[in-house]
């Protein structure tokens, strides 16, 4: 009997798939079987250095300023851009989701496309109007809305060109950044629109609404009234803050699930309406080509989706050993049931661990302990969501999206949209990771 | 009602939860507003022409301002070519070619409504909502014209606009009718 404590219990380092997938409660705060296994799991032995008092610990620090930034070491945690040199055209900047943590994206690394700069806007001046088939036109402003009770809750938001660059036949050889970075995940405070509308008195044959931004371009979209009186919300806080100026300060339109440009952005009008306005966005990038030559509209929903952020490609792992195989899940649908991942390219699949609380219409990140042996693996994860949707395998996913029909030469393309299948990252005999299809 | 009476029926809309009925009870926070004053705002068009403005314009007026005002980033008569970020406007390979081919006006807008109504809201790109309502009819028209979409000599306005038939419009499904 050791003198060492171990609950009763603990799970063991059995395989419950094949290549190193171990039993998803064995890291998870339950302890696990260490006696015996510390070679196994290639824990290293070898003796640690003597410690020494750090310079910091032994100096006054530095000043505890109004606003606080990330620690200087963080400076490479930052979002790619698509037009760092603010050019005269649209500018895509990419969540890096690979560096980050947890199921809420900062403020500051929330993607953000803009297809015409982003508006200064005195949150002052702007109003937001309901009008059309209405019984009473109705202006809001950033103050009136704040004094409704306000609603919190978790969503994504994904561009509907979010891993678009997964459509190319050859998989390039880029971040999780750069293939998925136009996801993002926030904590939400609105008023529900449903509030506004009751309040304006919608005509009840009306099925739509035109949503309209205060941009140069006045982006507008149409949105099913249906949809409004679900979920959708004005939103005016992101995780706490007003709203960054790039995700639309200083309110926008926020329909959980939906494709993120539906999201009107600096919200400035809702015109109730007999039917669909065919806007730009939604005549053109918002609606698919299918093989064959067929398209689609009004499509909205986000489909079930996850991808694997550690260990991913530029994070090479530096010995054999264990590690935790771990990402985020979403559906736009409903809440994530169940994540699956496999760490030998598919043959065989374990089931992750969710962190609660799980949110409907948002992140939710899986964990899958796994013990590296230092030989190839092909690392995938496949999600499942409540209503019985499953990420679809690529091959399923090809046959009935397709793929691109000329290379694709750079992941800022998008050569279709709504790509949700399963990304697959292969790891060599020297830990090196690489983007391929499985 | 009496202060009881009032105060019962406070308490039942405070512990329904209901927001609506809390803006009713409270006469609501929106300013009414008439639709006269939305005017200016109100841009959006609908398919079937609803909201289209007073105003007309020709394919020959179209190119003149075209090449003022478009050309510069569009290219001569539409054909792009100036930046990958700014789109040719003529022509269009066919959709069978490949899931990823580019959509144009040609080969993908489902109504000619939405070309002037994108003009109108966000073109030119550097000066919004400066051409005039027959400027924008005209430039439709030219664009049109150049897709051989209307004729030569077609004037676009607030009737004829919504009547042009564009080639793609029967090609949509809707994969999921019950969201609307």
């Amino acid at each position: 009997m050791s003198k060492w404590r171990r609950r009763r219990g603990a799970p063991s380092l059995d395989d419950v798939a094949g290549n190193g997938i171990i039993n998803r409660r064995a890291l998870l705060g339950q302890g696990f079987a260490l006696a015996g296994a510390a070679s196994a799991i290639g824990i290293n032995s070898a003796g640690a250095e003597p410690l020494a008092d750090a310079p910091w610990s032994l100096a006054f620090g530095g000043i505890t300023p109004p606003v606080q930034s990330p620690s200087p070491f963080e400076k490479d945690v930052v979002r790619t851009l698509s037009n760092p040199k603010g050019e005269f055209r649209n500018s895509h900047a990419r969540t890096p989701h690979h560096l980050i943590g947890g199921t809420v994206t900062p403020n500051s690394l929330h993607f953000s496309i803009n297809h015409c700069g982003i508006p200064n806007i005195d949150p002052t001046q702007h109003k937001l109007v309901i009008h059309g088939m209405v019984k009473q036109p109705l202006e809001f402003t950033l103050e009136s809305l704040s004094r409704y009770p306000l609603v919190t809750r978790m969503a994504f938001v994904e561009c509907a060109g979010n891993s678009a660059p997964m459509f190319s036949k050859e998989p390039l050889q880029v971040s999780v950044q750069a293939l998925h970075g136009l996801v993002s995940n926030s904590e939400w405070t609105g008023v529900p629109l449903s509030t506004l509308l009751d309040e304006a008195g919608v005509d009840p044959s009306a099925k739509w609404l035109v949503a309209e931004g205060a941009d140069a371009q006045m982006l507008d979209r149409s949105v099913p009234v249906k949809k409004a009186y679900d979920d959708a919300l004005v939103a005016i806080y992101q995780n706490g803050e007003h709203l960054m100026p790039g995700n639309g300060y200083p309110m926008r339109l926020l329909l959980p699930g939906y494709q993120g440009n539906m999201n009107v952005k600096f919200l400035r009008r809702i015109k109730v309406v007999n039917q669909p306005a065919y806007t730009y966005f939604e005549t053109k990038n918002y609606s698919q080509i299918l093989p064959g030559g067929k398209t689609w509209r009004f499509h909205f929903v986000m489909e079930v989706k996850s991808f694997i952020t550690h260990p991913s490609f530029g994070l090479s792992l530096k010995e054999p050993g264990l590690y935790a195989i771990s990402g985020v899940a979403y559906s736009g649908t409903g809440r994530i049931a169940k994540v699956m991942v496999s760490a030998d390219g598919g043959k065989s699949w374990g089931e992750a661990a969710l962190q609660g609380p799980i949110h409907e219409k948002a992140f939710t990140r899986f964990v899958m302990p796994w013990r590296w042996d230092g030989q190839p693996a092909v690392l995938m994860s496949r999600a499942y969501d409540d209503g019985g949707n499953v990420q679809p395998l690529r091959p399923e996913f090809v046959t009935m999206r397709g793929e691109a029909s000329k290379p694709v030469t750079t992941p800022l393309a998008f050569p279709n949209q709504h790509y949700n299948s399963i990304t697959s990252w292969s790891v060599d005999n020297k830990g090196e990771i690489k983007h391929v299809y499985a | 009602m009496s202060m009881r009476k009032t105060i019962v029926a406070l308490l039942v809309t405070l512990m329904s939860g209901a927001v609506p009925a809390f803006a009713q009870q409270q006469g609501g926070l929106g300013k009414p507003i008439s639709e006269p004053d939305i005017k200016q705002w109100d841009i959006a068009i609908l398919p079937d022409g609803t909201n289209l403005p007073p105003g007309s314009g020709t394919p020959a007026e179209g190119a003149k301002v075209y090449a003022e005002k478009c050309a510069a980033c569009h290219g001569d008569a539409g054909k792009g070519g100036v930046s990958p970020a700014y789109p040719a406007l003529v022509g269009g390979a066919p959709l069978t070619g490949g899931i990823d081919t580019v959509k144009t006006i040609a080969n993908y807008y489902a109504y000619a409504t939405t070309v002037f109504d994108y003009i109108r809201r966000g073109m030119p790109y550097n000066m919004p909502r400066s051409l005039s309502d027959s400027e924008v009819y005209a430039l439709t028209a030219y664009i049109l014209s150049l897709n051989k979409l209307i004729g030569d000599n077609d004037t676009m306005d607030a009737k004829t606009l919504p009547q042009v038939k564009m080639p793609n419009r029967d090609n949509f499904i809707l994969p999921y009718p019950d969201r609307i």
